[in-house]
């Protein structure tokens, strides 16, 4: 009986999990399928069967020039994150093995700035930017984004840290390493699969972040997300090519987290399980 | 050379004080244990020594150099930790080749030094594996031979085999016991097991709350112990500890007799007793008793003694070997 119950159970929860998860991708199906319509049957209504065509996508390259945003898509969300690595190593490593009385409430200090809304410093970033010539510069966007990442960061690697057994360093010391020697040869290898997840997701946020990146830019360092927003114009709204823009610009990213789901999730969940 | 001299070596962490006061000599050489119930500061006290906690006040010297303020890797010492705490993404050669490495030493030598290490401690079929495929007691040795490799001034071993199940941690015991007698390095090991530190020890000190309660030799301890922590603490089964009456006619508060020094009659005997327990190990039995206007003993009997739960007894101490202490909990 209670075998029973529980293979019932296990059978609406994977259904239920089903429908949510095809809740969550329609969208993203939906778009894909509008990228292959003609402009006329994308405004026609609700259809899954698209006619095939191409010639949005290559419009939309001939047009908008997608590789130069493309290739400032993955200038930006690379070097934050690699900006934001060389700040949050030490950092978390600090936090991790030398806490001191305060470190908590610094950690949460730096995890309340995310919920502040980014609307409420625009103006005077917009200005600092503005004075500092800034103003759609990659480097200005990807210090911008590096920041804006960096508390996310320091704390996904402060708890894969954290998790490290200290007497492993002890051990490292008393074997005669150096303080670079442990944190070369003992913490960093120790710890490679938390920055590789720490890293694939603060790409992913970077690649993603369109506040900043809209407003921010307007060519020159314009990312995919800028790129997106250019067909949403006056003259009304293009869904075809929209959507081949949108396909264009989640795409590498659903294939880079296709790739490396595991890292994903084991860094997601990191610290939850033991 | 491995001499370390301990004085007035005070740790406190925050207002709570873990260690309040020591002064201890190790000489060159020598397998001193630290033994003491949990939280006693025996592993605070290693780790003191080891550098990887700062002395609040006090010295330590190694070989007559201050040391005090010198970080771990200069203190040259090796340490075995109680996990372990080998290099996980290592191979067994590149754990045992690490302080080497460290030190600076060329590929010959260290290749030379890991082989002999891996001989030494049976592991040479296993120099290519990972920690994570080899068994708990095949880890310790890694742990040791990682110790070994860099011919330090003294070992210090902080519950080393407390992982390990019972029959591994007497065959580890001897195992370190003989590299003992090989090496004839300073050792010092920490446990709370009174069994190690009897078996291996060539100096117990044994600590309560942070104090030296006793140094010496395993016999002196258990032979005179100086108080009634100490006499409660080596022996097993442990010291019988009687108050009041019986304790007064020996001019004592409180008097201390061993399960092995009490004889055992069916028929006549100073103490009248009722069995609670008996547990037959073979060899011997220990009888869990309750003696008339004594209280609970435990006493340790012949193997073929044919007595059981509720039989009357009779339980003679060896006058001999009855010790006495004070008020103060000394002995006199």
């Amino acid at each position: 009986m209670a075998r029973a119950v529980t293979r019932q159970h296990k059978t609406i929860a994977t259904a239920a999990a089903w429908v949510v998860a095809l809740l969550i991708f329609f969208p993203i199906l939906y778009t894909v399928i509008t990228s292959f319509k003609t402009e006329q049957e994308a405004i026609q209504g609700f259809s899954l069967i698209p006619s095939g065509t191409f010639e949005n996508y290559v419009e939309v390259e001939a047009q908008r020039g997608y590789f130069h945003f493309f290739l400032n898509s993955v200038i930006l969300s690379v070097g934050s994150t690699v900006l934001a690595l060389i700040v949050a190593v030490p950092a978390a490593w600090a936090m991790a093995f030398n806490p001191t009385k305060r470190t908590k409430d610094i950690l949460m200090w730096m995890l309340s700035t995310k919920m502040m809304p980014a609307v409420a410093v625009l103006f005077p970033i917009y200005l600092i930017f503005r004075d500092a010539g800034l103003l759609d510069s990659r480097v200005g966007l990807t210090v911008m984004l590096m920041l804006i990442n960096l508390p996310i960061v320091i704390w996904m690697l402060y708890t894969y840290f954290r998790e490290i057994p200290g007497e492993i360093l002890e051990a490292a010391r008393m074997d005669g390493a150096s303080l670079w020697n442990e944190i070369i040869y003992v913490l960093t290898p120790m710890a490679i699969p938390g920055i590789a997840s720490t890293m694939l997701l603060n790409i992913i946020l970077a690649w993603n972040e369109a506040f900043w990146t809209i407003r921010l830019t307007t060519t020159n360092a314009a990312p995919l997300t800028a790129f997106i927003s250019s067909f949403s114009s006056p003259q009304g709204l293009f869904w075809a090519k929209l959507s081949a823009a949108s396909t264009l610009a989640i795409a590498p990213i659903l294939i880079m987290g296709w790739f490396s789901q595991r890292q994903l999730v084991r860094g997601l969940t990191f610290g939850a399980v033991k | 050379m491995g001499e370390i001299t301990l004085r007035g070596v005070h740790k406190a962490f925050g207002a709570t004080t873990i260690i309040p006061n020591i002064d201890l000599d190790i000489a060159d050489g020598e397998f001193v244990v630290f033994v003491g119930p949990s939280g006693c500061g025996k592993s605070t006290l290693l780790r003191l020594i080891a550098g990887l906690e700062d002395v609040t006040r006090g010295t330590i010297s190694i070989d007559g150099r201050d040391v005090t303020n010198e970080a771990p890797a200069k203190r040259k010492l090796a340490m075995v930790f109680q996990s372990y705490a080998l290099y996980p993404h290592m191979t067994v050669a590149r754990n045992i080749a690490f302080p080497l490495k460290m030190a600076g030493e060329s590929p010959d030598v260290i290749q030379r030094k890991v082989q002999e290490a891996a001989r030494v401690l049976n592991l040479t079929n296993y120099l290519d594996r990972r920690p994570g495929q080899l068994s708990g007691g095949q880890r310790q040795r890694v742990a040791i031979g990682r110790a070994i490799v860099r011919q330090p001034s003294a070992f210090l071993f902080d519950e080393p085999l407390s992982n390990l199940d019972a029959a591994l941690r007497g065959t580890m015991r001897l195992e370190i016991s003989e590299l003992h007698n090989q090496l004839k390095t300073t050792m010092i090991y920490v446990t709370h097991d009174q069994v190690e530190a009897m078996t291996m020890a060539d100096k117990i000190v044994v600590l309560n709350a942070g104090n030296v309660e006793q140094v010496g030799s395993p016999l002196d301890l258990y032979r005179s112990p100086q108080n009634l922590f100490v006499a409660g603490f080596i022996g097993s089964p442990k010291m019988n500890l009687i108050e009041g009456a019986p304790a007064a006619r020996h001019h004592a508060k409180t008097i201390g007799v061993r399960p092995e020094h009490m004889t055992v009659s069916t028929t006549a005997g100073e103490w009248r007793a009722t069995v609670s327990v008996a547990e037959h190990l073979g060899a011997d039995t220990f009888l869990h008793v309750h003696a008339d206007g004594v209280g609970p003993l435990t006493v340790r009997a012949g193997g073929d003694v044919a007595v059981n739960h509720g039989d009357t007894i009779f339980v003679t101490p060896d006058a001999t070997k009855i010790h006495r202490f004070g008020n103060d909990g000394k002995a006199i």
